[in-house]
């Protein structure tokens, strides 16, 4: 403390500052919020993945969601084959009045078929319309965004690098066969037709 | 006849600028307030930036339920809003705003009425302490009068140092005797005029009368509705007055660097703004001080510095008459 009053001045100073500075108020219905990528707003259900295996309701701590399903017997692919029996959605349900928004579904889920979507505009008036079934969960599908890029210096993929190693294989497999391809002529000490 | 127009007519522009000026500055309040927290404040009333916030509120206040308590005492607690608005109106009349007799009307002892007549608005806050019937609200009413007695007395010295050095208790007359050279003359007492002024309109930092996390809101929590409203607008009319006193009275009024004869009016107004500026500044800079704080600046700062003044104006006047 220099002098007495100083800090007094330097509250005045502060306020005004702010006052001079872009204000952070959010005008959410008329402006809508710039969300960060992976916000955890509604959860989307690509139902062409879904197998029934039913880990996503098991593991949701709260219980919100429903699926009901049957199973069905695809005829042999090839004559002569055996029948299988595959499983079909009959329901898909999630209930957002008891969703806690923790995303374990989404992390257990073997086949990606549940997303994060930043939208969360589904207010309602009755709590019962908060339960989306299987087709509103699908159309939310179309608002999940691409997903965000990797950090500059960040390890590939998994996919990438598994998919790299086996293009790799392959090239290698490709390049031994051609050298073996070559070095089969050079076994002949001159070659016809090559000296024009 | 046309005494009779004349009179009229300096009347209905007093009360047109009591209307609109309290709002207007209530409504930069809002604004300033706001940024100054680094929020908008107001977007939607009237369209634009929210400009008609404080006319939704009047419309919000009057058709509320008028309630008087049952154990209040029923005529002072309706009387109280109007003696705490209209002496505001009063001093409005004798403030000079322009030079050639610019003013509502101009009085002999000017200062003295227009002092005087302010001291009467704190009786509004008085009365609605007592006669509430809250605990609430009779603190906030002994605080209000605490705070009177405290910084009534240090405005008045102040005041006093000006009239002593121009002479005359007369505003217009002051304003007449005023030379650029009185501001860092007076300046200790200006200070001293002000902060005491925003302590008896119980702005904050002065606002423990309706400290409203310690006593609700003072000798205001039994009102609702229009009643309220015209406590609250009371404040506002306030600054109104303490700023444009100020600027009368320290600053010089119509005097500027230029164009004092025809802009003279431009000149009172824009330091009246800066001025209400202030006090909206100091409102959201400072936090609330203890009520034993209150005191101890009034009587051991406030009333030895404007004594000081007074002595400081009282031997400059000597040099300079002789």
């Amino acid at each position: 403390m220099s002098f007495p009053g100083s800090g007094l001045a330097k509250g005045l100073a502060v306020t005004l500052r702010t006052m001079t500075k872009r204000s952070v108020t959010a005008q959410y219905p008329d402006v809508q919020p710039d969300l960060p990528p992976r916000t955890r707003g509604v959860i989307g259900l690509f139902e062409e993945n879904c197998t029934v295996c039913m880990l996503c309701a098991r593991e949701c701590p709260d219980w919100c969601i429903y699926i009901d399903s049957h199973k069905e017997t695809v005829p042999p692919a090839a004559p002569g084959g055996r029948e299988r029996s595959r499983n079909v959605l009959d329901r898909f349900a999630i209930d957002f009045a008891l969703c806690m928004y923790c995303g374990i579904c989404i992390e257990v889920c073997p086949f990606d078929a549940l997303f994060w979507s930043p939208e969360f505009e589904y207010a309602e008036t009755d709590i019962r319309e908060l339960t989306h079934e299987r087709d509103k969960l699908r159309e939310w599908m179309w608002t999940v965004p691409e997903p965000p890029a990797l950090d500059p210096a960040a390890e590939d993929p998994k996919e990438l690098t598994a998919a790299r190693k086996a293009a790799d294989k392959l090239a290698a497999q490709q390049a031994a066969e051609a050298e073996a391809r070559e070095e089969e002529p050079q076994d002949r000490p001159d070659t016809p037709g090559e000296g024009t | 006849m046309s005494d009779a127009l004349d009179i009229a007519l300096r009347l209905v522009a007093v009360f047109v600028v009591f209307l609109v000026f309290p709002l207007v500055i209530g409504q930069t309040e809002h604004k300033v307030m706001a940024h100054m927290q680094g929020r908008l404040g107001p977007m939607y009333a009237g369209g634009f930036h929210g400009w008609a916030q404080l006319v939704a509120d009047g419309v919000k206040f009057a058709q509320k339920e008028d309630i008087v308590p049952a154990g209040a005492d029923r005529r002072i607690f309706q009387l109280a809003p109007a003696v705490a608005l209209l002496p505001y109106l009063l001093v409005l009349v004798a403030i000079p705003i322009g030079p050639h007799n610019a003013v509502g009307q101009a009085l002999d002892a000017g200062i003295f009425f227009v002092l005087a007549v302010m001291g009467v608005g704190v009786l509004g806050s008085l009365m609605a302490g007592w006669a509430s019937a809250n605990k609430f609200s009779l603190l906030g009413g002994l605080r209000t009068a605490a705070q009177l007695l405290a910084y009534e007395l240090p405005m008045l010295l102040a005041a006093a140092s000006v009239a002593m050095a121009a002479g005359t208790l007369s505003l217009p007359g002051i304003i007449e005797a005023f030379h650029w050279w009185w501001v860092p003359w007076q300046i200790v007492g200006g200070v001293v005029f002000f902060t005491a002024g925003l302590a008896e309109l119980q702005r904050p930092p002065f606002d423990m009368p309706v400290a409203d996390s310690e006593i609700i809101f003072g000798a205001y929590t039994e009102y609702t509705g229009l009643r309220f409203a015209l406590f609250l607008l009371a404040e506002y009319a306030g600054i109104v007055v303490l700023c444009a006193l100020t600027s009368v009275l320290f600053l010089g009024g119509w005097h500027g660097p230029f164009g004092a004869d025809g802009l003279g009016w431009l000149w009172t107004l824009l330091k009246t703004v800066i001025l209400a500026f202030g006090v909206i500044w100091l409102r959201v800079t400072y936090p609330r001080l203890r009520e034993d704080q209150l005191q101890k600046l009034a009587w051991t700062v406030l009333i030895p510095l404007a004594l000081a003044q007074i002595a400081l104006t009282g031997v400059v006047k000597v040099v300079i008459s002789s």
